[in-house]
């Protein structure tokens, strides 16, 4: 018996079309983190609130390139007719940006994560597969349950009921139905000719540098998911899961 | 035996997109600017279609109050009236600047009935918008400040813009120019601005005239204008293309 033969034996079985959303979602995932950190490089301060730059405050600021914490700047100019203390400066600093290829990358990539994303849920919806696969079922969804799901992950176990666990569901269903949306609306709030169509976009994440911060965090979150999510395909049997995910009839 | 259908559903779904992908493309592609052949081009040239068929075109960006304008960096290529800046300097914008822009006037030309000069005086004629803005750079930043100019529109309209046009293209004196598609030419918003924050517009801010683009990110809006060329052809007047950035920033 061949080693592809025994795997296959296993009983772990996702459809096509989840395969392929996998597939086609996790390449413009990385493209998207590849990107956005190219991106966030080329001015690695963040705000909060309608609009922020480097004359102004940040809420923090990350050393990830050459452009942070520099000190090029001319002599400030203060506007005379406002009663703040609103400057403008010109900048002497040749800074780190990419965001040529940057930008184009992110946008091509989440292109594709938004074409698939769609044709996932209308997939998950009609076909029953959120609700049978991915909804907690009846009882399943208490404290105690949740307990002992989180302590039996610290145990060596079994997981190989070809069935989603309660903290999996959960956490699929947080991904699926509020950080990807999250992130996504945070994207449109940040692009000058969607939010002057859909303008509440900009209220809803509390101003423009808002909702680029809170895109960030998004994205880190995500980022986190991957790293736990690859961890337990590894913990469970990584041939076994590789194989059910791509190849695997 | 079991016959073989030639039509499934998932056939059916997928046939059916693809068609209607294609029949879209054809009439669209016509009208995209060029990607030779850079598949991050195509991706600018789908956000731009898809924006321009899906988004509302007379929508106005927010506007925000006195209270919301914040400082305002100077980002651009170089200081026009420094002669160390080897990327921006002009010799005639330097002697502009030192006689206050007194003999300073924009030139319309290309796609237009009338072209010609117009002085500050002219322009400020045409009409007066004031709007208070946020401007996005592609960098990451923004900032908000009050902007009051000439609705680009009611020049366009003065100069007799013909009905064949179809972009707009704007160089500065720092030798930096972009173009835009008539649609956000005739954006009420899209102003040509000679007054910042209740001044005239500070030298490193684009004196005397700058275009402000509000609804696209801030390098479509050209600081210190010297010339506005009106054209039926679609023109990338600096090649943001071929040096690899997009030309459509609705995003």
């Amino acid at each position: 018996m061949s080693a592809s033969q025994s795997i296959k034996t296993e009983n772990i079985r996702h459809k096509g079309w989840v395969k392929s959303a996998h597939f086609v979602i996790t390449l413009a995932f990385l493209a998207l983190l590849v990107s956005g950190y190219v991106i966030l490089m080329s001015h690695p301060r963040l705000y909060w609130g309608k609009a922020g730059n480097d004359l102004t405050p940040a809420l923090f600021e990350l050393p990830i390139s050459k452009n942070y914490h520099h000190g090029g700047w001319e002599k400030a100019i203060p506007f005379k007719n406002l009663h703040g203390s609103q400057v403008t400066a010109a900048r002497t600093f040749d800074i780190f940006n990419e965001n040529g290829w940057g930008r184009s990358t992110h946008f091509l990539a989440a292109w594709f994560l938004i074409i698939t994303g769609l044709l996932y849920l209308l997939a998950g919806i009609f076909s029953g597969h959120f609700r049978r696969d991915l909804a907690p079922g009846r009882g399943e969804f208490s404290l105690k349950m949740l307990w002992r799901d989180l302590s039996a992950h610290f145990q060596k176990q079994s997981f190989a009921k070809g069935k989603y666990g309660l903290l999996q569901k959960i956490t699929y269903l947080s991904v699926i139905f509020f950080l990807f949306p999250v992130v996504i609306l945070t994207g449109f709030a940040m692009s000058p000719a969607i939010a002057a169509s859909y303008p509440f976009l900009l209220k809803i994440f509390f101003g423009h540098q808002s909702a680029r911060t809170i895109h960030f965090f998004a994205a880190v979150l995500l980022l986190l998911f991957l790293l736990v999510h690859v961890v337990m395909v590894i913990r469970t049997g990584f041939k076994r899961n590789l194989w059910a995910i791509t190849f695997g009839k | 035996m079991k016959e073989k259908r030639l039509m499934n559903r998932r056939r059916a779904i997928f046939t059916g997109i693809t068609s209607a992908g294609a029949l879209l493309l054809s009439g669209c592609l016509k009208k995209a600017p060029p990607t030779y052949g850079s598949i991050l081009r195509m991706g600018d040239d789908l956000t731009y279609l898809v924006q321009r068929g899906l988004l509302s075109q007379r929508a106005l960006v927010m506007e925000y109050q006195q209270s919301d304008i914040t400082s305002f960096p100077v980002t651009d290529i170089g200081d026009p009236a420094n002669p160390a800046s080897t990327k921006a300097y002009s010799k005639e914008y330097e002697a502009l600047l030192k006689t206050d822009f007194k003999d300073w006037a924009l030139t319309i030309e290309g796609a237009v009935a009338k072209p010609g000069r117009y002085t500050l005086d002219q322009l400020q004629k045409l009409g007066e918008r004031s709007q208070i803005t946020r401007h996005s750079c592609e960098e990451g930043w923004s900032a908000i400040a009050e902007w009051t100019g000439v609705p680009l529109a009611a020049l366009l309209k003065e100069a007799g813009v013909l009905a064949s046009a179809r972009y707009v293209s704007f160089y500065g004196f720092d030798k930096y120019a972009e173009s835009i598609d008539m649609l956000d030419a005739l954006h009420p918003q899209t102003i040509l601005a000679h007054r910042m924050n209740g001044e005239t517009i500070p030298a490193r801010n684009g004196a005397p005239l700058r275009l402000r683009v509000e609804t696209q990110v801030g390098y479509k809006s050209v600081k210190y204008v010297q010339r506005i060329v009106v054209t039926e052809q679609f023109v990338d007047p600096a090649q943001d293309i071929q040096a690899g950035w997009s030309w459509y920033n609705g995003i």
